[in-house]
This record gives C-alpha cells, structure tokens and sequence, in this order.
C-alpha cells in the first residue's frame, strides 16, 4: 500500500505541472505585467517609469516562457514561468505582488476557513444521515414521498437565497446573531453560528436524498432480510445493520471532499466577510494578484489529488477486498 | 471606538500612501508639518510640528533675492524655510529601543535572532527620540527612493530642485551597494545631499523649489511630507523582516497623537494613543455656529480624546449600516439604500433624520465634497470628439440629455449638485447661483435655472448632423460607446439608467464593459468614446480641479490626468497664468474665462458633486465633516458608557421564534416516534418492498 | 419591415431544437426507445414537470427569435436602414411592458412610487409626496379607492377565461384519447376525471389550468399594473423575469450541448482504447478537474474582454456583447462540467468492452468504429441521458453564484443571478423592496425544480437498475 500511495503521489507531479501552466497561460494571456503593475499601483498619478521599476523588483520584466536575451539552459531558467513555478514544488508560495509571505497569510486564514468547513460538514452529517435513516425507515410511505420532495425543493433554492434570507431573518429580523464580521478565539462563536447553520440547510437537500438511496441500497440486500427474518428488533436492524453498512460510501464521499476543506467556502466566506482562504482567493483573483492566485491554485490541486489517494485508500480500509496495485 | 475598512490599505508607508483609505490610517500616525483647521471654512492651514506657516522666499536667476510681489515668470527658485517645534517625540518603537550602554537592540539582527517574532509586538523593548528636522529632509529624499513609487515622485521632481537627478543618484548607488553586499539592503539617504532639502539647523529645514509653486504648501499637510527616521528604514531593511511582514509599510512610526498596534489586514486594525505624544489642544475659534452645534465644548482641552479605535474588516455596506443601527459601530454613511429608512426630507426641501433615527439619538452631519464625478468624451474620437462646431453641438445636446437631476434623485437620493463646471462649491472659483450656471445646457426661468428642453437638445442633435439620431449623409442611426468597467450588483441598473438617457434623443448606447486593466489600456491608448472618471481633491485649491483638462496633461501624450485628451490652447494659457495667481478678483475673472471655453467646449457632461451624508450616535461628539484634514480623528471624543448601555438596549434578541421552531419539531417528531413504536410491535418483514 | 437577426446562442438553440425533433421523430417507431419516455409520461411529477418545463421552454424559444425592426424613412426611396436595438418575438408579444418604464421603484400593483419625491408646485412652493405612476393604473381615476375593485374585476376576468380555455384542453384531450383508444366520449371522460388512464391526464390538465390562470391573469393585468413592481429605473420586473427565462435556459442547455461531444467521445475512446490513450484522457481531466472552476471562469471571461476590446467593430449592438459573454461562459462553464461525465463513460465502457458479444464482435474483425456506434454508444446513452438533465439545474443555479462573483452573464442582460445579485442591496432598505427577489426566487426555483422532477423521472425511467427495486 506504502508502494501505492508513492507512486500515486509520483503520477501527481506531471498533473501538477499541467496545473501551473494552465494557470501560468491563462493568468498572463488576460494580464500582462503591465496591466498588474498599474491595478497595484493605483489611479492617481501613474508614471511608466514606476510601472517599469514595479515590474523589476517583482521579476515581471521578463519573457513569459523563452528568454532569447541569455544563452543555454537560461534561456529556460531567466523566464517568469521558471522562477515563478519551481519553488511551488517545495511549498515555498513567496511573496504576493503587495509583500506579505504567502505561507503565513495561508496559515492564518486556514483557521477561519476551518471554523466554518468541520462544524458545517459535522453538524451535516448527523442531520443528513438521520433525515436519511427517518425516510428510510418510513420507506413508501407519505413521509417518505413528502420528505423526497422537500429534499428536492430544498435543493432547488439557490445558495444566494439561503445566504440572504437567512443574514436577513436571523441576523437582521430576529437580532439572534451578527450579520456578518469574524473575530479571533472564543468571540469567534457568535460569528460562524449563522454561516454554519446556512451551510448545513443548503446543503440538507441533495445529501439526504443521496444518503437515503444509499440506505434504500442495502436495504435491498439479503443480510438485511435474513437478519429481520431471524426476529431482530427493527431498531437493532436499522443502527447494526444497515446504517453499518451504508456508512461506507458516505464515508468515502466525505473523505474526497476532505482535503479541500482548507480552501474554505468562497461564497460563505465572502459573504459574511470571514477572513478565510476562499475569499483570499476571491481578492487575488479581483486584484490580479498572480503571485496569490498561482498558490491557491496549486494548493487546491495539491489537496484535490490527496483527496483522490484518501478515497482509494478508504476503499481498502472498509472494504477488505479491494487491493491496491 | 469602533470604525471599519472595506478593502485593506495598500500601503501605510508616507511616501506611497495617497488613497484615502491609506491616508486615514496614516493620517493619524504621521505628522506633516502642516495640518488644515479642523473648524475653520474656507479651508485655513495651521502649524502641526511646524511654528509657523512657512512662506517662500522668491529668487532670480543669480540666486539674488526678489520681492514678495514678482511676476512667476521672474521667479526662478523659491525657497521655503520650515521650523519645527523642538521637543516632540516618536511613539514606542523596537528601531530606537537600547540598551544600558545606549547601543541599539535591534539594528544589528539577523533571521535567526528574530525567532518567533512575527509581528512587531513581538519585540520585547522600545524606545524613542526626539523629532528633528532631518527626518523631514530624510522623508523627501525618499520620494525618489530606487525602491519605492511614490506616486508624487512626478510631480516633485518638476519642482524641488534636483529631485530627478538624485532618484539617478540613488539608482546607481543602490546598484553598487548590492554588488558590494553593503549594509543588508539599507541605502542611508544621509549620505546622499538633495539641493531641494537641507538640513539647516536641528529643528530647521529648507525646500529649495524651482519656480514658483504655492500649491506646495498644501502638500506640506499631506503624509508625503511627514518625518520618517532613518532607525526605523534600517529597522526593517534588515534580513528577516520582509520575509515577516514586518515593514515600513505595514507598521508606520509616527510622532501623531496614534500609533498601529495590531495591522492584521484580514480582519482588524487597531490605533492606539500615542504614549509619548506632544500635546495639541482642541482649537477654540470655529465657524460661527460651530459653538451652537456643541463642537466648541471641548475647546483648549488636550487631544486626543479616544484611547483605542477598532476597524474592523467590512466588505459589504449592508451589515455596516445594520451594525451601525445596533450601535456596533459608531458613525457611518447613508448608502442610497438605507437612505429612506434614515432621512426624511421637509416640505421646502430640507434634510432632518427620520424619526426612527432622532428616537436612537443619531446625528447627521452634511458638507459638499470636494470630488466630481463626470461622464467624459474622447476628444481624440472622431464622433464624440473634435473641436468643430457640429462636434460641440454633439456633445451639447448629450449634456442636455443626460439628465443629472434624475440621476442624483434615483441613485443618491438627492445627496448631489449637478455640477456646471469641474469646479465643486467650496474651492475658490466656485460661483454660487446663476452667475454660475452652465448656459448650454440650462436656461433662466421665473423659479430659477432649468435643465433645457429636449426639443432643444433635438435642434442641436439635428445642427450636428444628426437629425433624429441618424446620420444626415447616411441615414445609419447613430451608435455611441460607452466605456466602463462595471461589474457591481448596482451597476446593471446605473447603465439602464444611462442607456435610456441617450434613447431619448434616439441614440443607440453600446456598453462596453471589461475588466479594469483593459479600461486603462482603453483610456491610455484613446480608444475610448465616452466614459465615466472621478476626482477627489488633494488640496483645495482650483488647479488641483483645472488641470484636469490642461492639455500637458492629455492622457494619451502625457500619461497625465486630462482623461478627455483635451487641449485648448487658450484654456491652457489661462491655466498657467491661474496657477499662480494668489486667490482674488483677478483670479476669479481669469477661472470664468476658463469656465467659458470649458462649458462651451463641453468635454465633459459635468456630472454631480456628491454631497457627503453622516450619522453618528449619540454618545460621539465633535463631528464635524472635514474633507481636507486627515487627521480628524484626535478631535472625536465618545462616552462609552452610554455606548455600552444603548447597544444592550438596542439588541435584545427575538427569542420566540426558536421556542416556536422546538414546538414544530416535538409536533413532527411525536407522532413519527409514535408511529416507529407500531411498527416495532408489527411482524418484522413488513418493512421491505 | 424587418431584420431577422441569428445571435450565436439562438442558432445553438434551434441546432438543438432540431436534434430533439429529429430524435423525436426516430424514437416514435422504435418502441424500446419509446417505452421509458412512456414511462416519464406516466408519473404524476414527472408529467407536471414536463408541462410546466414546455412552458418555460416556449417562453425562451419565443425570446430566441430576434429581429431588427426597420426605421421608417421620410422618402420612400432612400435605402431603408434598421435600428440597432434587437428586439425578439417575445419583446413583440408582451408589447408595452418592455417601454413602460417608471421613474424608480414601484411596488407590485402599486399606482405609486416607491420612494416620496419632491414636487416643485407653480408657486414655488415645494411638498414631499409619492407620485402616481406613470403607468401604473394609468386607467384609473382614483386609484387609492378604485385599484382593490379593478384587480379583482380583472382577475374575475381571467379566472373565467381560464376555465374556458381548461375545459376546451379537455374536451380535446377527452376526444383525442376516445379516437386513439376506440372508447365513446363519455367513458373516455370518466377514465380521465377518475385517473383511470396510464398518463395522468388531470394532472397534467390541472397543471395546465393553473399556467393558463397565471397566463391570462398576466394579460389582463400585466397590462394595466406592473404585477411584480417595477426596479430601482423603474423596469418591469415582470418583464425582467420573462427574459431572465431565456438566458437560465441557454446556460442549462447550450452548455451540455457544447461538452457532451467531447465528453461522449473522449470517455469511450479512453475505456475502449485503454493504453496510453486512456492515460493522456485521465491526465487531462485530472488536470482540468484540479484548477478551481471559478479560476477557469474568471480567466475565460477576461480573455473573451480582451477579445472584444480589441475587436470592437465585431460587435455592434449592446445584446451581440452580451450574447457573445453568455457562449463563452456556456463553453467554459462546459470545459469545467465535462471531466464527470466523461469519467462516467470511461468507466461504463471499460465494463462493456469485456462483455461477450463485444468481445465476439471484436473476434469477427468489426472495425472499431462500428463496434462503437453500434454496440458502446447506445449502451451508455442513458448515462449520458440522466447527467444531462441532472446538470440541467445545477447549471441554471451556477448562474446566480458566477453574477455575484462577478463573472456571470453580461450586466446589461436580463438573468436571475443579475437580479438576485441587486436585490441583495434591495433587502437592506428600509421599507425593503423584497418583489425584485421574490419574482427571481419564484421563476427560478419553479424551474429548477421542475427540472430535478423531471431528472428523477427521466433516472426512474431510464436506470433499469432503479426501476427493478
């Protein structure tokens, strides 16, 4: 298995390359240095020589891919690309076009988006799951039926509703919480009770309905049968049995989403201006922060792949029989 | 106190901070030699460090002396000699912390002494010195420092004398210094002589200006211009610092009445008092009324009044102004939005807060702002642009389309004054009434000036060659673009509103929106038909407005502030002679000739001045709108208490909608428990299907 | 005189329309093809759901038909030029509610501003008041006292005209399906109002009644009264949501059209082909999958900016701007949308390619390609079947997030998440102007979840898996 996951890891390498050449492309197709140069620099009073001295201290006055200027293996190395990817590899994010390290502000901002991904995700499960087993117990049923079609109408409600019908019944109406803010340690509470509560609503529709097929699932099966055969309490059956069983490919849909987690909800966050990772990157992107938005984005790749081997590795953990070769 | 920001500041080092949500941090924390009077209008400049409000002495081309009256164009250097008070000291800083012996702590660190210090709290010991006018000379040679932009360098450089060639100077000598591995990065500016500033004596200094150039005084009240000393550029010129975020432009040092203890952009700022600042005391004169408004109660005691200021990170304005209701915050603005639930406005057209508002004990605070906001054409453009007659007439009839009034009553609720030329009300030049009107697009009737009819906008279209929207030659409709950037959730009803301007006079507007940088590429290379810009004043002052359209500083020749590209020859010797001429009738007989060639050129639609709409609470005093001064902040006093004591009153919560929400569960959950209770007592297998 | 004008999206759309026909038409004799789509038809949900989808559907196909009217000239000889403003079929049929434009906000059935207003009297005196409307109950003489009556005289009108127009749906359907099922009328009759019938007629006649309700209830006052206020320049919102149904269409469906080639082609050829075809295909999706979409969006509609900043003649009008944006964000939102799909197929394919009478196929020299068309692709459509419906929703809901993130559809164009977008400033006013989201979150939601009934449908009838438990 150890064998595996090196080699799994190895095959990430060309991904991530492809990862930060499209990200490389397609940053410096829209935006030239130029461009990057004037948005930080400001409106007023703009001089090309301080356009050119910017571009100079950041490494941005060089050619994209091929330097023709130098000679050898230069001609590679003395390019933006170059200098701008390698390090990535090793995890060192450098600084943002404004200066601050990256590393650090994606220390920082990792624990906002925490506050509000493992709460929401935790709190979901448990209501997800027991939303599940109820219309799974009551299978054919009015309330199955009724409770399909909740979960259908709740999820056709776009996530903006959510988000403003809840900051304007709780926070504006009922007074029960902040609208919006984040603060640090304990007071942070008062803030994520709203965006967690939102997180959990919007997403209660698809997850109990797929966890309920999951459920109906194995309840189809003949060890479900024999066991109510053999007398067992429907209860017994229920908790041993079947939620036993249909945890696995719950558990496994969890586990790819995982990794991502740190990057943080990007309309959550923005919205009720908690100072996470996907608002950092919402900012880069509006201000053109290249330096920010190639992290991210090589983060986020880093993060889905882990996702990707976390699954095949939980497969073999439930599920004896799967080898990994 | 508790205020917010909406987008972090940029930069806080003086020498690049310029937009105003940089300058009302560093406002507070650096200390320029000049301040304007928090009370007085017209706007007055007064001494801050300084003894007094330098003035220039004016001189020939030989050095020798000449009168105070000179023509400008005799004048070949002007030089002022600034004094500053002795005895003013820097806030707490690691950079001037020693030891025992007297040794700097922290000047010779490398990354490994740095440790865990990750922000500048983090150094055990400070310390502090005295002000002297060296630090002033310091802070102007760093405008043309190799490593920074100071958006003024510019500027500067056409007028200090020797600016531009020193930047040359520090260029090649920071060049050699890397090569050398000198002194961790630190250039000392000390080694490097300006002509245009010297260090005269302890607490003097001098600005050697070519020309003449009175405008410098108001600069001198800007942070450009405040003292920076040469500990702290080498405090954070050493390894380790920038890889910590621990720089000049993130941690300012000062000698204001505040200094930044907490920079955390991602959420929050804190300003803290200054411990070792020098005194100031509230000033005692204002306006007449002032003492009436309760803003002259606190006169002669010491600045400043508020201890700590909290500025939170705040994207939206939504959850500003409810928090603002619940007394989270203690002043704010109206967005057009909130307008209706906070203003109410009188039978004859005055403001006064709605009830709601006088029952919470909010106050409203008014002032003009001294900012335009215009639609402009390309004169560059073949359709729009031009100096010909019909193309006059063109852009005539559009400004009479264009209907400013409506616009300032749908998106500002009336906080506006449709401007008649660049100039907004409270810079000099300004003409009240209709001695001022725009007579191409408004005309005289018995209830005042009215916008002219449409008809006659029509006649104008048709002048122009353009009958009922069309093309005389060609009868193609005539299509016109429009430029911007747009993307905001108000935008899309900002551009209806624009689109149906133009469809009055059967004129087709083509949006075209993009992204900012492709806007300023439109805008540099004169690509662009008609757009809309913006312009807050620096100083007040008419040039700081005027020059906007001088031809010198077309943007597509000269990289410069004329977004319109416009140029009249005219105009543009009229602007040199304005520029300085001291404020008068003569003055003011030269700007009505600008006006005239401006309003009958018509490059812009001139838009609207904003009108600023504050409120605070109850228990904030001393608020009085200051558009000029950046450091209002020390003359703010609060009362806690009564803060602490109407917020619990404010925010009980709605409790009854959860106990409400537990009966529906328990109404849900019995029955379904009930029915689960049947099932168990049911033959198992009837559960499958 | 007109100018038809075929915008980029509207020839996608009728490519589509064709291809749904032309499946239509060799479906009907093919009855394996036709038994699940019976099946659709057979479910109570899912035959509302197709009712209320048709209605949607026809709102957008009569908005996909543009044209530019020409302007009339003073002599009749000059050559005859067209305004530049497109207009649509649509734009015809509601008539006067695209140009009967307020000042500003006005509630639903309001017959006044939002908003008090200044009004300068000819002494010059000046009051504070909500002026009448423009439009608004124009009719009326006194409108505080005499609106209440009006609209439910006017509603009067179209419930009668409902029950009209429903009873003459059924007397047809009863006609109809007494001809095909060789019964007399009155027996046909019964079997419906009883739901005796394989297809739920009264259900789907009851759905039809309450869109003929809504139908006529907007044509009686719709044209007197803005039913759904007006916005902050004082547009029809009524209006706005109508247009708004066009592009949530094109956004669902153009962007499914656009990836599933690749997504069909790429998928088999990756389980069929296998080897290093089957690595480079994972490769790339791996790879596209690993970017953050928002990245991808938000590139793509900067680099079509940039395209359209230097090409500015290529675009004439306002709309062919916003046409334009709305193609690219459909391809790239296709790009993103493609690699779960494809995943799907090459999974499906690799099983096939073992099963035996592939395996024999293969053993008798077919050509690959046929084997493929013959014997993978119909195999896998009702994979491809069920994803395209189930992503139907989920790309209409993308809209609204992308307008807010700012990459969505062009501003100037009418669509749900630009208007959800600015009634998020509307919720903090004070009265709060609620009719701009509400018209939103109504038209939205009732097409989305019509589309996911429709998809369960459409995966009951389709998955045989499903339908055997």
């Amino acid at each position: 298995m150890f064998a595996y996951i090196v080699r799994r890891a190895a095959y990430a390498i060309p991904i991530l390359i492809g990862v930060n050449l499209l990200t490389f492309y397609l940053f410096f197709v829209v935006n030239s240095p130029d461009d990057m140069a004037r948005l930080h620099l400001g409106v007023k009073r703009v001089t090309p020589e301080a356009i050119e001295k910017w571009k100079a201290e950041r490494g941005y006055n060089k050619p994209l891919l091929y330097n023709e200027a130098v000679s050898g293996s230069e001609r590679f190395t003395k390019t933006i690309f170059f200098e701008k990817s390698v390090k990535l590899f090793a995890f060192d994010f450098g600084y943002s076009d404004d200066g601050r390290d990256i590393s650090h502000d994606i220390a920082q901002r990792m624990v906002p988006s925490l506050a509000i991904a493992i709460p929401s995700l935790l709190v979901g499960l448990l209501i997800n799951i027991s939303f599940a087993m109820l219309l799974a117990f009551f299978r054919g049923t009015y309330v199955d039926v009724s409770g399909v079609i909740l979960c259908v109408a709740l999820m056709s409600v776009s996530a903006m509703f959510y988000i403003i019908g809840g900051q304007f019944l709780l926070g504006k109406l009922l007074r029960l919480m902040p609208i919006s803010g984040y603060d640090g340690g304990v007071d942070a509470i008062k803030f994520l009770v709203l965006p967690v509560i939102i997180g959990v609503v919007s997403g209660i529709g698809s997850s109990t309905r797929l966890y309920r097929s999951f459920f109906l699932e194995e309840a189809g099966k003949d060890f479900i049968r024999t066991a109510r055969a053999k007398g067992l309490k429907e209860s017994r059956v229920l908790f041993r049995h079947l939620l036993a069983n249909a945890m696995i490919p719950i558990v496994t849909g969890v586990v790819v989403i995982l990794p991502l987690l740190f990057m943080g909800s990007l309309l959550l966050e923005s919205f009720f201006a908690v100072p996470g990772l996907g608002s950092y990157t919402i900012d880069a992107i509006n201000r053109q922060d290249f330096a920010i938005v190639r992290a991210m984005v090589f983060l986020g790749s880093v993060l889905y792949i882990i996702g990707l081997i976390l699954v095949d590795v939980a497969y073999t953990v439930v599920d004896p029989r799967v080898r990994l070769s | 106190m508790y205020s917010s920001f909406q987008e972090r500041p940029n930069h806080l080092d003086p020498v690049q901070s310029y937009s105003s949500n940089e300058v009302r941090f560093t406002g507070q924390i650096y200390e320029p030699p000049l301040q304007y009077h928090y009370l007085k209008r017209p706007y007055a400049l007064v001494p801050l460090t300084a003894t007094a409000v330098p003035q220039p002495v004016y001189l020939g081309a030989d050095g020798e002396r000449l009168p105070e009256d000179s023509a400008p164009e005799d004048v070949s250097w002007s030089v002022y000699d600034i004094h500053i008070q002795p005895g003013i000291r820097y806030q707490p800083h690691p950079a001037f912390a020693q030891d025992a012996d007297g040794r700097p702590l922290y000047q010779d660190l490398d990354e490994h002494a740095l440790g865990d210090i990750y922000a500048l709290g983090d150094f055990e010991h400070t310390g502090s010195r005295e002000l002297v006018a060296a630090d002033y000379v310091y802070q102007i040679k760093r405008l043309a420092h190799p490593h920074l932009h100071s958006p003024i360098f510019g500027l500067m450089s056409d007028y200090i004398a020797g600016l531009g060639d020193y930047a040359d100077t520090l260029k090649a000598a920071s060049a050699e210094h890397t090569e050398t591995g000198g002194d961790k990065g630190f250039l000392d500016l000390r080694e490097y002589p300006l002509a245009g500033a010297e260090v005269i004596d302890r607490y003097t200094y001098r600005i050697k200006l070519r020309g003449t150039y009175p405008q410098l005084l108001y600069w001198l009240a800007m942070p450009f211009f405040a003292p920076v000393p040469w500990e702290a550029e080498r405090f954070y010129s050493q390894p380790g610092m920038q890889e910590r975020n621990i720089t000049l432009d993130w941690y300012p040092v000062g000698t204001g009445p505040y200094m930044l203890t907490v920079n955390n952009p991602n959420r929050q700022m804190v300003l803290v008092r200054n411990p070792n600042f020098h005194g100031e005391t509230y000033p005692e004169q204002g306006e007449p009324g002032d003492a009436a408004a309760g803003l002259l109660v606190d006169a002669g005691k010491d600045l400043p009044f508020i201890d700590r200021v909290i500025y939170s990170l705040e994207k939206e304005d939504i959850p500003y102004w409810s928090k603002f209701l619940q007394g989270y915050y203690d002043t704010s603005g109206i967005t057009s939005d909130s307008f209706d639930q906070a203003i109410s406005v009188g039978s004859s057209g005055e403001v006064a807060l709605t009830d709601t508002m006088l029952e919470q004990g909010i106050g409203l605070k008014t002032a003009v702002s001294t900012s335009d906001f215009y639609t402009g054409f390309n004169m560059l453009d073949p359709v729009v642009g031009g100096y010909t007659e019909a193309a006059r007439k063109l852009r005539q009839a559009l400004s009479i389309a264009v209907d400013t009034e409506e616009y300032i009553s749908i998106f500002l609720n009336g906080r506006g004054i449709p401007a008649q030329n660049p100039l907004p009300p409270g810079i000099f030049g300004f003409l009240e009434g209709e001695a001022g009107i725009n007579p191409y697009v408004y005309e005289k009737t018995a209830t005042g000036p009215q916008r002219k009819s449409l008809a006659i906008a029509r006649q104008l279209l048709a002048e122009a060659g353009y009958p009922d929207g069309r093309d005389i030659n060609t009868g193609k409709p005539l299509v016109l673009n429009f430029d911007t950037t747009a993307t905001g959730p108000d935008d899309k009803a900002r551009l209806n509103w624009l689109h149906k301007q133009f469809a009055k006079l059967n004129i087709q507007l083509v949006i075209r929106g993009s992204d900012y940088n492709r806007f300023q590429e439109k805008m540099l290379k004169g690509t662009a038909q008609i757009f809309q810009w913006g312009w807050n004043a620096d100083y007040p002052d008419p040039e700081n407005f005027l020059f906007l359209l001088h031809g010198e500083q077309g943007k597509v020749e000269h990289n410069g502030e004329n977004a319109a590209n416009y140029r009249n020859t005219e105009y543009d010797r009229l602007f040199n002679r304005m520029k300085n001429m001291p404020n008068g009738p003569q003055r003011q007989q030269v700007i009505n000739r600008m006006m005239a060639i401006l309003q009958h050129d018509a490059p812009w639609i001139w838009g609207f001045h904003p009108k600023q709409f504050s409120l605070v609470h109850s228990w904030y005093h001393n608020a009085k709108p200051n558009l000029m001064a950046n450091n209002a902040l020390k003359y703010q006093r609060i009362d806690p208490q009564q803060r602490a004591a109407l917020q619990a009153q404010w925010n009980r919560p709605v409790r009854w909608p959860l106990g409400a929400l537990l009966v529906i569960l328990l109404a849900i959950i019995v029955p379904a428990w009930a029915s689960y209770r049947h099932r168990q007592r049911q033959p198992a297998h009837r559960g499958s299907h | 005189m007109i100018m038809p004008v075929i915008l980029w999206t509207d020839a996608l759309i009728f490519l589509l329309v064709a291809i749904v026909t032309g499946f239509a038409l060799y479906a009907r004799g093919k009855p394996h093809l036709r038994a699940p789509w019976h099946h659709v038809m057979c479910s109570r949900l899912g035959s509302m759901a197709v009712v209320i989808l048709c209605a949607y559907i026809i709102i957008g196909l009569l908005d996909s038909l543009h044209y530019r009217p020409a302007i009339e000239n003073s002599d009749a000889s000059a050559e005859t030029h067209y305004a530049v403003e497109v207009l649509s079929v649509l734009d015809v049929l509601v008539g006067p509610l695209r140009t009967r434009t307020e000042k500003t906000y006005s509630a639903p059935f309001a017959t006044q501003l939002f908003s008090r207003e200044t009004v300068q009297h000819p002494d010059g005196s000046q009051t504070r008041k909500y002026p009448r409307l423009e439009y608004g109950g124009r009719h009326l003489e006194n409108p505080a006292a005499d609106a209440r009556a009006d609209i439910l005289q006017r509603s009067g009108i179209a419930l009668t005209q409902t029950l009209a127009a429903g009873l003459a749906v059924l007397l047809l359907i009863t006609l109809w399906q007494a001809r095909r099922r060789q019964l007399a009328f009155m027996a046909s009759l019964r079997d419906i109002l009883a739901r005796r019938t394989a297809v739920p007629w009264l259900i789907i006649l009851i759905t039809l009644s309450v869109l003929l309700l809504l139908t006529f209830l907007a044509i009686n006052l719709a044209t007197a009264y803005h039913v759904l206020g007006t916005d902050k320049v004082g547009e029809d919102v009524f209006y706005q949501t109508l247009k708004s149904i066009r592009t949530g269409l094109v956004i669902g469906t153009l962007t499914t059209l656009i990836m599933l080639p690749f997504a069909i082609f790429m998928g088999i050829l990756a389980g069929y082909a296998r080897g290093w075809i089957d690595d480079l295909i994972q490769y790339l999706y791996t790879t596209l999958n690993s970017i953050p979409g928002i990245l991808l969006i938000a590139a793509a509609i900067l680099m079509l900016q940039v395209y359209m900043a230097n090409h500015p003649d290529a675009f004439e009008t306002t709309l062919e701007r916003a046409d334009i944006r709305l193609l690219f964000l459909c391809i790239i939102l296709g790009i993103t949308s493609w690699t779960g799909l494809c995943r799907l197929l090459r999974g499906e394919s690799l099983k096939l390619r073992e099963a035996e009478y592939i395996q024999a196929a293969t053993a008798f020299g077919v050509r690959h390609s046929k084997i493929i068309s013959r014997h993978i692709l119909p195999n896998v459509m009702h994979i491809v079947l069920i994803t395209v419906v189930l992503d139907f929703s989920g790309l209409v809901l993308a809209e609204a997030v992308l307008s807010y993130v700012g990459v969505g559809v062009d501003p100037t164009m009418n669509s749900w998440g630009n208007m959800i977008n600015s009634a998020r400033l509307e919720m903090a006013r004070e009265p709060v102007v609620w009719w701009s989201l509400l018209a939103a979150f109504l038209f939205m939601f009732t097409l989305v979840l019509a589309a996911n009934l429709f998809s369960d449908a459409v995966r009951d009838a389709f998955d045989p898996r499903l339908r055997q438990r």
